[in-house]
Formats: C-alpha cells, structure tokens, sequence
C-alpha cells in the first residue's frame, strides 16, 4: 500500500485482488465474526433496543431537519466558551486552518485523537507537506501509520493486520517514529499495546498542539464529544496548549439531553461493550485547566450535497460505529481498501457517491459493490435503510451517463430486457428463442445438473462471469407460460 | 377470492416446473389459480442496477396484468418484495399519480408463497410428502426485505417422511445479488463457496428455498464441484405427495 487511497481501481478490480490475500481473508473473517457476535450479545441485554434506534435515528434526523439554525446556535455557545470557529467549505480550506493555526504556535508536531473527519480529508499528508509531523496516537491507527499503510475499517482501521504482522510493524518502524520498540517484543497483545504506551508516551507529554474530530457536537452547550476506549483520546485532548477539533457539521446535536440516545446507541454498536472507557466531553476553555486554546473547524466537504439528496440524505445520522461493515458478507472477503476510501463497506459505499457524487470510475463502482442482501440496515443504530440508497445511487450513476453518445452494453442489454418485458407477447417470443437456445446448448454441453437436468456448459462473453465458477441450468425447450398456453393451465392433461 | 399467480421471468424462462408445482399445490388446497397471460416480470432486475426509466414501462405491465385480483402469489421472496418495496419509487420516478394509486393496490395485494400458504390460507400442513434430508436457505429478500421469518420452516416440518436438518451461518448472503453476481463475479463466487461448505456441512441431500435465482447461483457452484447436493424451490417439496412420488 502507498498510504493514499488515491488512483484505486473500480471495486470489482479492487476486490478480486483482495479476495486472493489468504492471510487478509483469514484475519477478516476470524475478527468482524468476533465482533459481529459481542454486538449481537450486548444489544440483545437491551429490552428496547428497537425503540431507542427510534430515538437515535429521530434525534439525528430533527438536528439534519433544523441544520443551519443548529450550527448557528452552535457557533454561538462554542464562541460564548471561549473556543474559537472556523468554517470549511471543503478538505483543502480544512486542512489550510489546521497548519495555519499549528505554524502560529511554531509547532512542528501534533498529537492525534482518532477521527474520521481528519483521515477524510487528508490532514496528515497535508500537514506533513507544511512540515508539520501528525502522529497518530490510537492503536490501531498507530499501526497503519507506522506500516504506512492505509485505513481498512473506521473503527478498527488495522483490523487486516494480525498480531504477528503489528509485531513485526513495531520493530521496524518505531524507531523511526521515537522510541524503539523493546528488542524481546513478542505478539502478545498487552506486550504490543505496552510498547505503544511506551513509544506515544514522550509524544504527549512533548506535544504542544492537539487534534481531533468529535462524535457528537451539543448545539445548545458548545460541547464536543469524543468516545474512545484507549485513553489516548483524553491525553489529546488535556495536555496540549492548544486543541484543534475538526468536524463535519453533521454531527451536531440539538441539546444535552439528544447525547442519551447516541452514547446507549454508539458503544453497543461499535466495539460491542455496554459502555466505552472513555467520554470526554468539553465546551470552550476552562481557565487554568486543559487546553488554554481552542479551535473548532466546522467542515462541510461534500456534506451540503448529501443532505440535499432526498433519499441520500438518511446517511448524514451515521454515528461511524462500524456495525454495517461487520455484518457485510461482502466486506468480510474482500476488506476495506476494495472500497478506496476511509469509509469502507456499506456506508462508505453510499457515503463517498454522496458526498463526492459519482462522476468518477471509482466512485461510481461503489453503489454496486453490495449484494443487496440487508444485514446492513438491520445492525445500523441509527436505521439507515442503506439498500434503498444503494439503489438510489445505482439510479444516480446510470442517470449520469443518460446523455453519453455512446451508451454502454449494459445499458443496451437494460434498454432491450425492459422492451421485451414491456409486452408478454415480446416476451414469449424471447423465451421460445431461449428455448432453441437451450436445446441447442444441452446437445453441445452434454451436462447435467445434480437431478438430471441439463446444464448449458460454459458460455462465452458476459455470461462467463456466470458460468466461470457456476452450472447453469439449460433454458427449458418450454417455458411456463407456453405451457399453460398449450394445457390450458395444466387441465388438458398437462400434469400440473 | 380472486387469486393470480405471478410466475417471475426467471421461473417462467428457465424454471418451468417450479410454477407447475405451485399450481399443483393451490389447486390440491382448493385455491382455482389464474395465470394473467399479460405478466411479464416485476422490473427488479432494471431498478437494482438503476435503470429506474427502463422499469416505468414493465411496471406498468405489472399493474395492468394484475389489476383486480384479491392476491398475487409468488414463489419468490425477491419479487414479492420489488412489487411491495420499489415500485413506488418506479411510480413516483414516472411523475404519473396513476400508475402511483394502482401500485398501492397490487403491492400490499402481492404474497410469497409462505405468506400466502399460512397467513391467507391459515395451513402448515399442506399434504406433502417428500422423504429426504433437507436443508433450507432463507433467502435475503425473503428474511429481511419482505420478513417471511420461519414461515417456510414450519410448512417443511409438516411434509411426511421429510428431516429438515438446520444450515450453519443461514442468514448470511449467499452472493447471488441480481447482476451482482455478474458485475462483482469474484466476490459473489467467493460468498457463494462459503455458502455451498455449509450446506455440505450438513450432510443434506436436497437444499431448498424460496427463490429460484439464489438457487441457481448456489445450485450452479454444488454442480461445478459434482458436491452431491441438488437445489429445490420450496413449491416443489410442498407439492411432493405419496401418490405422485
């Protein structure tokens, strides 16, 4: 990996390489079937769990509804607190802020708290273009950094790693980074998480500027909310002098009291615990106590489009707690870098079209990359009917390519079907076609299915996708409705 | 009761005897089924890849051919649940309030077979008798997008003679996905070989379902690897009798 997710393939492509990784396969499967079954434990101890996805998805869907108004009045408390706020159309005015406010304090480093919204829009590799190193301080996102790798979950963004392979990171890259890893370092985990401990150690207690994103932003109180489990979050976000908090406006909420729902909602759904180690929650700059100096930049990058998308716009509730891509049987095999982006499996395959729209290959890829099967939605907290997004973005990409002078096969073959199926006479004809079709395949395949049935063998063109790895059923020489036709519905002795 | 049987394009093409046997089974619990010869399919396959223009005319052709009927059987999860799920969105796509109010009648009219045997017709025993070992995959659409829950499972544990044996990992995806399965072949065979292990895992001689188009696609990979195991619809073992057999 190059550590930019710039320059990816389409999805399918993408994904075929994935699906020959075994060591990727096997770390996959072993750990989102680990967390798919802590989720499934924890949120079956809740008796109202289907009721409080109502409140979840109701308290994100009024603060959408309202979203202006809410981030005024969250401006205004922030500002009231003493932080300072800074809005930011898109990644680049973003990341332009957080070097500009870091270069005032004549700090060449920063110390990260996980965030989305920072690996969204590149912050690291800009800072690191300005001379500003940012080190990541959570665990896992120390372990992409390190290998110089790139993100392949939200939650757990190394999770194609095993142990032995952080192992082997650790040795290599820490000392690169600062402290070296011990030389008896093994690959048990509290032996890898103490040499991370270790190594980030000196970084927060050198760091003089502090970033991070928010999981929720209280519009009434000016507070930001952060939800961790390492701890290293609360450092962030205590010991430097000046903190800068990057986040998408979508995550404000209306009151205190909108936090109930998300905090019951958030853990359960993404590490699978009853309740997260640590909540750190801050409005402005408390005098004499943490940071002295407070930055938050309010980005948008995309999200104005999403939320003028009717059908879309449901995927602005996301809480990022990562239960839709443990679930996904797709992103199981084929991992996260598949999807090109820091938003990964289902959400991400409805998130990137809407927030960049689906102009691209690559983009336009990801609406595609699901089997439809539901999973998704049945696990989301915050009840984002994701199939039906993904099929409205489907729409979206096809819409886009209305007006090509040439239009593509599939296309073509989508235009023709739906003309045959315009008219059941059309229809009956195509299917006595498929008939001959199928006499004359079963005579050259000489194929049978388990039960008797012939097979049509392997067939060239398109349909090799099918028949590359899977029989295919010879079409019948009669189809059902030629022989209701011809038995009157079976009553002529058809043996219905 | 005015009852139609919605045949699906791919049971009318390429699974004939599946549609038989649905007839076969109404008609042995008193149900005379009509067939409107002017169905052609529910448009699913144009709106799951986004061609929602292309699936305005054969919604059309849905509602027109079953306009009038009491309920609309099909032995299809998936369809059942494009006729009550998406052609709203097909009919709003179109602009046109007519075409609006007719899928507000034919959608809540539109059953899965399951539905339609036990809900409507209040049976779980339908008579059938079929003596093998059976394993039975619920298909996506059926368990998540319509919600038949175990609807099929308790109609199967009435046919005679037969040892319903339960699938590992059953509610997962078995990769099929429409033109999924054709866009993102790789992927969709890779699901689609964890699927067919655990049906061999459990040492049935028959896998059954709801929907024929999954079917094919596990069914394709069990015949490729000759694993031993054949595919069945559902209709076909409820309308197994002693007699016929």
């Amino acid at each position: 990996m190059s550590g930019t997710f710039v320059g990816m393939p389409a999805f399918p492509t993408a994904a075929r390489a994935a699906l020959g990784d075994t060591q990727l396969r096997t770390n996959l499967a072993h750990a989102t079937r680990t967390i798919r079954d802590k989720r499934a434990a924890v949120v079956a101890e809740v008796e109202d769990w289907e009721d409080l996805r109502l409140s979840g998805a109701g308290v994100k869907e009024a603060a959408l509804r309202d979203l202006a108004t809410h981030l005024e009045t969250l401006e205004a408390s922030l500002t009231r607190a003493g932080a300072t706020v800074h809005w930011a159309r898109d990644a680049e005015e973003a990341c332009r802020i957080v070097a500009d406010v870091t270069r005032a304090h004549g700090a060449d480093e920063v110390v990260k708290v996980k965030s989305m919204a920072t690996a969204e829009i590149g912050l690291n590799e800009a800072l690191a273009a300005e001379g500003i190193a940012a080190w990541e301080t959570d665990l896992a996102e120390l372990i992409v950094q390190l290998g110089e790798d790139l993100p392949s979950h939200i939650l757990v963004p190394a999770i194609h790693r095993n142990r032995a392979e952080i192992r082997d990171i650790f040795l290599r890259r820490m000392a690169g980074a600062g402290r070296p890893a011990p030389a008896d370092l093994t690959d048990e985990p509290a032996v890898l998480a103490g040499a991370a401990r270790e190594h980030l150690r000196e970084k927060f207690l050198r760091a003089t500027v502090g970033v991070s994103g928010a999981n929720f932003a209280v519009a009434e109180t000016g507070t930001l909310v952060v939800v961790e489990s390492e701890g290293n979050g609360r450092m962030c976000l205590t010991l430097p002098e000046v903190l800068i908090s990057v986040v998408g406006i979508e995550k404000v909420l209306a009151t205190w009291a909108d936090l109930d729902p998300m905090l019951r909602l958030l853990p359960r759904s993404s590490t699978g615990e009853r309740m997260n180690p640590y909540t750190s929650t801050w409005s402005g700059v408390t005098p004499g106590d943490g940071p002295q100096e407070v930055h938050v930049v309010l980005l948008d990058n995309g999200r104005t489009r999403a939320l003028a998308d009717d059908v879309g716009r449901q995927a602005l509730r996301c809480i990022r707690c990562s239960a839709c891509l443990n679930v996904c049987p797709v992103y199981e095999r084929v991992g996260g870098h598949a999807y090109g982006s820091v938003y990964p499996g289902p959400i991400g395959a409805i998130l990137n079209p809407l927030l960049r729209g689906v102009s691209d290959e690559q983009t336009a890829s990801l609406p595609y990359a699901s089997s439809l099967c539901g999973a998704c939605f049945e696990v989301c907290p915050v009840l984002i009917d994701i199939p039906s997004v993904l099929v409205d973005q489907r729409a979206a990409v096809v819409d886009s390519h209305r007006g090509d002078r040439l239009p593509k096969g599939e296309a073509l073959t989508m235009r023709a079907t739906a003309w045959a199926f315009s008219d059941s006479r059309r229809l009956a004809w195509a299917e006595r076609a498929s008939g001959l079709a199928g006499r004359v395949l079963t005579r050259i395949s000489r194929t049978t299915l388990p039960g008797g049935r012939p097979a049509a063998g392997r067939l060239p063109g398109p349909a090799a996708g099918w028949t590359g790895a899977r029989d295919l059923p010879a079409p019948p020489e009669e189809s059902f409705r030629a022989w209701w036709d011809r038995t009157d519905g079976g009553r002529d002795g058809g043996g219905a | 009761m005015r009852v139609a049987l919605q045949i699906t394009c791919v049971n009318d093409a390429m699974f004939p005897e599946t549609g038989k046997a649905v007839v076969r089974l109404l008609r042995r619990l008193g149900v005379d089924v009509e067939f409107p010869a002017a169905q052609t399919c529910c448009a699913q396959p144009m709106v799951n890849t986004g061609y929602l223009d292309e699936a305005v005319p054969v919604v059309r052709t849905f509602v027109d051919a079953f306009a009038g009927y009491d309920a609309i059987v099909t032995p299809s999860g998936s369809c059942a649940g494009s006729a009550r799920h998406q052609h709203s969105i097909v009919a709003e796509r179109s602009g046109d309030p007519v075409l609006a109010a007719a899928v507000a009648q034919t959608g809540p009219r539109t059953y899965e077979l399951s539905e339609f045997l036990v809900d409507v017709l209040g049976v779980t025993d339908v008579g059938a008798y079929f003596p093998h070992r059976v394993t039975y995959h619920p298909t996506c659409h059926s368990l998540r997008m319509i919600g038949v829950g175990d609807r099929p499972q308790r109609l199967l544990e009435q046919v005679r003679g037969l040892d319903l044996v339960e699938l590992p990992m059953a509610t997962e995806c078995c990769g099929f996905g429409g033109t999924f399965a054709l866009k993102n072949a790789d992927t969709s065979v890779a699901m689609g070989a964890d699927k067919a292990r655990h049906v061999c895992d459990t040492g049935a001689e028959v896998l059954v379902a709801g929907d024929n188009s999954c079917l094919m696609h596990i069914g394709g990979m069990l015949s490729r690897q000759r694993a031993g195991v054949r595919v069945m619809h559902l209709a076909e073992i409820l309308a197994a009798t002693e007699d016929a057999a």
